[in-house]
C-alpha cells in the first residue's frame, strides 16, 4: 500500500497531520461551518490511511522507527511502532472519521457553542494519541501522555457552566497529579536504574531490580497512569461525562481510557517483560487490585441512576479486564489484554453514541426516562443494544472474542481469581445492561423529557449503525488483530 | 570583533554604567527608553559573546589596568557566570522592551528617565558580581545593585511599595553587611581578597575558627539577599508593589546572583578548607530549602493577588535551586544551576504575561480577572505556557531542571524518597495555585468590573516579547543543550575544589 508523502517519514506524517488539521480546522471555522467540517473530515480521512498504510508491515513484523532528537544525552524523542501501538494507532484513527461524522450531528443538533475550539482540541487529542501510540521510550510516552491530557481539558469544560468547571477540576487534577506524583518518579526511576527507557521486548528491568521494589515500581506506573482509571485513581472518569457525547465516545470510551491501558500493558511487556514479571512475586498484588476494580466498579455502575455515568463505571470495570488479564502474564491473557482494546472499544463507543443520540432526540438523561424509547428510536436502540451485549460477552459479538482468550489465558495459569472475577463481572454486567435493554423495548412509554419525537439525526444514526456493525464484524473477522498481538508474546526472547 | 573580545568581561559592566549617566541627562523618556534598551541589547550581546568565549576557552580572563592580582582587581567568566550573565542581561532587556508599553501606567514621563538610568546601574551592578574574581569587588557591585533596585522597587505608584522597599533594604543592608564583616575576617586570615587566592591561602591558615566564623556571617548574609526561607519575608511584598516590568527584572535574576555569590564563596574557598564543611552546608541549607518550597507553596495556594502569588511562587522555586546546591554532588549543582536559567525564563514570563494584565485591569487580583481570556486571549495563552513550565509539564524548560534535580536526589540513598517526594508535591501544589489563576481567567466572570475597567488585548509591542519569551520557554524545554551544557560544566568546576 502506497504511502502519502514518500520522503516524509509516515510516523513523522501521523503527528503532523493532525496538529496541521488543528490549525486548518481554526482558520476554516472562521470563514463557514460546513468547510471546518470538511476540513475535519479530510484530517481524519488522512491520518486514518496514513496509519493504516504503515499496519500490513508491521503484521509482517517489520518495526519501522525514528528518532526524532535528543533533548539531553540520554533522553530523546523516538518513536518506534510494535503491534500493540499499531493496532491502537489504527483503532484511534478509524473511529476518529466516523466520530467526526457522529459530532457532526451531534454538535449541531444540540446547537453547541464553540464548535470550532472543540474540533480543534479534538484533533490536537488524536495527535496525542498517536503519540503514545508510537512512543518508543518512556519519556516520549510521557510527553505524549501530559499533551493528551492537557489537550482534552478545554473539551471536557467545554461547556463552561459552573458544575462543568468543577468536574473538569476533578479530572485534570486527578490526571496532572498522578502523572507528576507517581508516573514521572516511576519513570526517572527507570531510567536510573536500566539507563534508558527504551521498549524492548522482554523488558530491560531484568538485571537491574529485585524484590520488593518490583512491586512498588510497578504501583507507581500502574496508579501514575491515571488513564487506566484503576480504582482509586478512576475518579476522572465520571467527571469527565460533563463533556459533550462526542468527547464520551471517542475520547474516553477510545483514545484517552485506552491510552492509558496500553501504556499500562505497553510497560508490562515491554519495560518490566511478561516473563520477569511472572516469576516475581511482589507483582501479585495487580491482579487483586484489578478484580477488586472490576468488581466494585461494577456494583457502583449497578447503582446509577445516570445513563453516561453508568456507562463510565462500566468503561472503569472493562479498562481494568485488560489490565488484569495483562497481569495474569500468560501468552493468551497477553494477547486477550490487546485484542479487549480493540472489543471493547467497539462496544461502548457504540453505547456512548447511543447516549448521546437519546439525549438529542429527547433530552433524556435518566435511565428511567428510557422506557419504551426503542420503539420510537429502534436504530438508537438496536445499536445499544449489540453494545450491552458486547459488555456482557455474548456471541456474536465482539466482546466475547477477547473474553474467550482472556479465559483461556487464566484457565492456562489456573488462574482462580480471574476466572471468578470474569464471571462474576459477567453476571453483573448483565444485571445492569439487560433490564435497560428490555425495558427501552418492551416497557411503557415513558411521560417525561420529549413526549413526541424520533430518532436521532442522520449523521449520528449512521455512525452508530457503523459502529454496532463493527461490533458484529470483529466477532467474525478478527483474524488480522490476533496475528498482530500474537507477535508480541511469540518473539523470542 | 575579535579585538573587542579580551576586554568584553570589563565591556558588560562599562557598558551600561557608562550608559546610565547619559540616559539620566535625556530630557526626553522615549529617548532615554531607546538608550537603555539599546544598553541592555549590547550587554546581551556581549554576554551570548562571552558564552562563546567560555565553551571554546573554558575562562575569559581580564585584569583591570593590567595589575596582576592578587595587588589588581581581577574579572573572570566562567560557564557558571556567562549562564548567569545570559539570564541577568536577558532578563533585563525583556523588562525594557515591555516597559516601552508599561511604565507610563505607572510612572510618569518626567521620571522615566532617571528611572532607566537607575535600571541600567542595577544592570551593571548585577553583571559586575557575576564577572568579578575578587570578594570585595562583589561587595562593590552588590551595593550598587540593591540600591538601584531599591529605587527601582520604589518607583510605582503604589504607596504601599514604600514600607516594602524600606524592608527589603534593612534586611538587605544587613545581609550585605555580614557579607561584609564575613569577608573582613577572611581577609583578616589570609590577607587577600582575590577569591581563587583566598583558596590557596586558607590552606596555611592555622587557626580556622575565625574562617568558620565568618562562612556563617557570609552564609546568612547572602540567604537574606537570595530570600532564603525563613529570611525571605522581604520578597513578596517587594515584588508585588513594584512596578509590572522591575518585576520581570528582579524576579528572573536578583536572588539567583546572591545564590551564585553563596556557592561560588563556599565552594571555592570554603569547601576545601574548612573540615566537614560540606556536612554543614548541606545540613543547613537541605531543610530549609524544603520547608521554603512546601511553605511557599501552600501560601501561594491561599493567595489571590496576583503578583504575590507569583513571588511566592518564586520562594518556592528559590528552595529547588538550594536542594539542589545542598546534594553537593555534579548532578545537583547541575540541577540548581539549569534551574535558576530555566525558572527566570518562566517567571519571567508569568510576569510579563501580567504585565500585559496591568495594561487593562487596575488590580491585579484573581477576583477581578474572571473570563479576561476571551478578551485577551494572546496574554493568557502566554500565562498558561509560563505556569506549565513553572509546574514542569514535559516540553518546557522547567521539566528540564526538574528532571535533573530529581535525578540528583535519587542519588543521595536514604534521603532520595523524601527528597523527591518533596519536589513532586511542590510540584503539584504549583498545579493548584496556577490553575486557580487558568480556570477564573478562562470559565469566570465579570473581569475588570470591580474597578470598572475597559478590557482589551494588550499591544503587539508588549505580547511580542511576551510570545518570545514563550517561545524560549518552548525551544529550551525541547533543546536544552546550551543551558545543560553550562552547568554541567559550571557543577564540575565547583565540585573540582572539593577536598
Amino acid at each position: 500500500m502506497s504511502l502519502l508523502i514518500n520522503d516524509f517519514d509516515p510516523i513523522l506524517l501521523t503527528l503532523l497531520i493532525p496538529t496541521v488539521g488543528a490549525l486548518a480546522i481554526g482558520i476554516a471555522g472562521r470563514i463557514n461551518d460546513n468547510f471546518r467540517e470538511t476540513v475535519t473530515l479530510i484530517t481524519a480521512g488522512l491520518l486514518a490511511y496514513t496509519v493504516w498504510g504503515i499496519a500490513p508491515e508491521v503484521l509482517d513484523g517489520e518495526r519501522p522507527s525514528v528518532k526524532l532528537f535528543d533533548i539531553v544525552p540520554g533522553l530523546e524523542i523516538t518513536f518506534n511502532i510494535e503491534p500493540l501501538g499499531m493496532m491502537f494507532a489504527c483503532l484511534a484513527s478509524g473511529l476518529w472519521i466516523i466520530n467526526s461524522i457522529y459530532s457532526i450531528g451531534y454538535m449541531r443538533g444540540n446547537k453547541e457553542k464553540h464548535q470550532t475550539r472543540f474540533y480543534i482540541f479534538f484533533a490536537v487529542a488524536l495527535a496525542g494519541a498517536m503519540g503514545i501510540a508510537f512512543a518508543g521510550n518512556l519519556f516520549t510516552l510521557f510527553l505524549f501522555y501530559e499533551a493528551l491530557t492537557l489537550s482534552t481539558y478545554p473539551l471536557v469544560s467545554h461547556k463552561g457552566d459552573e458544575k462543568t468547571v468543577r468536574s473538569a477540576r476533578v479530572y485534570l487534577g486527578v490526571l496532572l497529579t498522578t502523572s507528576i506524583g507517581l508516573l514521572l518518579p516511576a519513570i526517572i526511576w527507570t531510567y536510573s536504574l536500566a539507563g534508558n527507557g527504551d521498549f524492548v521486548l522482554g523488558g530491560i528491568l531484568e538485571d537491574h531490580i529485585n524484590g520488593p521494589a518490583i512491586g512498588l515500581l510497578l504501583g507507581l506506573f500502574v496508579f501514575g497512569i491515571g488513564k487506566g482509571a484503576m480504582m482509586p485513581v478512576h475518579r476522572w472518569l465520571p467527571a469527565a461525562m460533563v463533556a459533550p457525547t462526542p468527547v464520551s465516545a471517542l475520547l474516553h470510551a477510545v483514545a484517552v481510557v485506552k491510552a492509558g491501558v496500553f501504556a499500562i500493558t505497553k510497560i508490562i511487556v515491554y519495560i518490566f517483560g511478561v516473563d520477569f514479571l511472572f516469576s516475581e512475586p511482589s507483582s501479585g498484588w495487580l491482579i487483586y487490585a484489578a478484580s477488586f476494580t472490576i468488581i466494585g466498579a461494577s456494583l457502583v455502575a449497578l447503582q446509577q441512576t445516570n445513563l453516561k455515568r453508568m456507562l463510565a463505571y462500566s468503561t472503569i470495570a472493562q479498562l481494568s479486564y485488560v489490565i488484569m488479564a495483562a497481569s495474569v502474564l500468560k501468552p493468551l491473557a497477553e494477547v486477550g489484554a490487546a485484542v479487549h482494546i480493540v472489543a471493547h472499544a467497539f462496544g461502548k463507543i457504540t453505547l456512548f453514541f447511543a447516549a448521546g443520540a437519546i439525549y438529542v432526540a429527547s433530552k433524556k438523561t435518566e435511565l428511567h426516562q428510557l422506557s419504551g424509547i426503542g420503539r420510537r428510536m429502534p436504530w438508537t436502540m438496536t445499536a445499544f443494544s449489540i453494545g450491552a451485549l458486547s459488555m456482557i460477552g455474548v456471541p456474536p459479538t465482539a466482546g466475547f472474542v477477547s473474553k474467550w482468550y482472556i479465559l483461556a489465558g487464566s484457565f492456562q495459569s489456573d488462574n482462580y481469581v480471574a476466572i471468578t472475577t470474569i464471571i462474576l463481572s459477567t453476571v453483573l454486567n448483565a444485571a445492569y445492561f439487560l433490564p435497560i435493554v428490555y425495558m427501552a423495548w418492551f416497557g411503557k412509554d415513558s411521560r417525561e423529557g420529549q413526549a413526541d419525537h424520533g430518532e436521532a439525526p442522520l449523521p449520528a444514526v449512521i455512525a452508530l449503525t457503523i459502529t454496532a456493525a463493527l461490533t458484529i464484524l470483529f466477532f467474525l473477522f478478527n483474524g488480522p488483530v490476533l496475528e498482530l498481538e500474537r507477535q508480541i508474546v511469540e518473539v523470542p526472547r | 570583533m575579535s579585538s573587542w573580545t579580551p576586554h568584553l568581561p570589563a565591556l558588560q559592566v562599562v557598558v551600561p554604567l557608562m550608559t546610565a549617566p547619559l540616559v539620566a541627562l535625556m530630557g526626553d523618556r522615549r529617548l532615554s527608553w531607546a538608550m537603555a534598551t539599546t544598553a541592555s541589547l549590547c550587554a546581551l550581546a556581549i554576554a551570548i559573546a562571552l558564552v562563546g568565549e567560555v565553551r571554546e576557552h573554558g575562562t575569559a580572563v581580564y585584569e583591570m589596568g593590567l595589575w596582576e592580582p592578587p595587588y589588581g582587581i581581577a574579572l573572570g567568566v566562567d560557564a557558571m557566570s556567562a549562564l548567569l550573565l545570559l539570564v541577568v542581561t536577558g532578563a533585563s532587556t525583556f523588562g525594557l522592551l515591555a516597559s516601552a508599553s508599561s511604565l507610563s501606567s505607572e510612572v510618569e514621563h518626567e521620571r522615566q528617565p532617571n528611572f532607566y538610568a537607575a535600571w541600567l546601574l542595577a544592570l551593571s551592578g548585577l553583571s559586575g558580581i557575576l564577572v568579578t574574581a575578587d570578594a570585595f569587588n562583589i561587595f562593590v557591585f552588590m551595593e550598587i545593585s540593591s540600591l538601584s533596585a531599591y529605587i527601582l522597587i520604589a518607583g510605582g505608584p503604589d504607596k504601599r511599595a514604600l514600607p516594602s522597599v524600606f524592608k527589603y533594604l534593612a534586611m538587605g543592608t544587613i545581609g550585605a553587611t555580614f557579607y561584609l564583616i564575613g569577608v573582613g575576617l577572611v581577609y583578616m586570615m589570609t590577607g587577600t581578597l582575590n577569591l581563587a587566592d583566598m583558596e590557596q591561602r586558607l590552606a596555611e591558615v592555622g587557626d580556622l575558627k575565625p574562617i568558620l566564623v565568618a562562612a556563617g556571617f557570609i552564609t546568612v548574609g547572602l540567604a537574606l539577599k537570595a530570600a532564603i526561607f525563613p529570611l525571605h519575608v522581604w520578597l513578596p511584598n517587594a515584588y508585588t508593589f513594584a512596578p509590572n516590568v522591575v518585576t520581570v527584572f528582579l524576579a528572573a535574576c536578583a536572588t539567583k546572583i546572591s545564590i551564585y555569590v553563596l556557592i561560588r564563596f563556599d565552594f571555592f574557598v570554603f569547601q576545601a578548607n574548612l573540615s566537614k564543611h560540606d556536612w554543614q552546608f548541606s545540613y543547613f541549607l537541605m531543610p530549609l530549602a524544603v520547608l521554603g518550597i512546601l511553605v511557599a507553596s501552600i501560601v501561594a495556594i491561599f493567595e489571590s493577588n496576583l503578583k504575590r502569588l507569583l513571588a511566592w511562587s518564586s520562594v518556592a522555586q528559590i528552595g529547588y535551586i538550594i536542594l539542589g546546591a545542598s546534594l553537593i554532588s555534579a548532578a545537583g549543582l547541575t540541577a540548581s544551576m539549569l534551574h535558576m536559567f530555566n525558572h527566570a525564563i518562566a517567571k519571567g514570563t508569568a510576569f510579563l504575561a501580567l504585565a500585559c494584565l496591568a495594561l487593562s485591569v487596575s488590580q491585579l487580583d484573581i477576583k477581578n480577572i474572571g473570563g479576561i481570556a476571551k478578551q485577551m486571549p494572546w496574554t493568557m495563552a502566554a500565562f498558561v505556557v509560563g505556569g506549565l513550565s513553572l509546574i514542569g509539564v514535559p516540553g518546557t524548560a522547567g521539566f528540564i531542571s526538574k528532571w535533573y534535580l530529581i535525578i540528583a536526589a535519587l542519588d543521595t540513598g536514604d534521603l532520595a524518597l523524601p527528597l523527591v517526594a518533596v519536589i513532586l508535591i511542590g510540584s503539584v501544589m504549583a498545579v493548584v495555585y496556577i490553575w486557580r489563576v487558568v480556570e477564573t481567567a478562562y470559565f469566570g466572570q465579570g473581569a475588570g468590573l470591580l474597578t470598572g475597567d475597559t478590557i482589551k488585548e494588550a499591544p503587539l509591542a508588549i505580547l511580542i516579547p511576551t510570545w518570545v519569551a514563550v517561545l524560549l520557554n518552548i525551544w529550551f524545554g525541547l533543546a536544552p543543550g546550551l543551558p545543560v551544557e553550562l552547568s554541567s560544566t559550571a557543577a564540575k568546576l565547583l565540585m573540582g575544589h572539593m577536598p
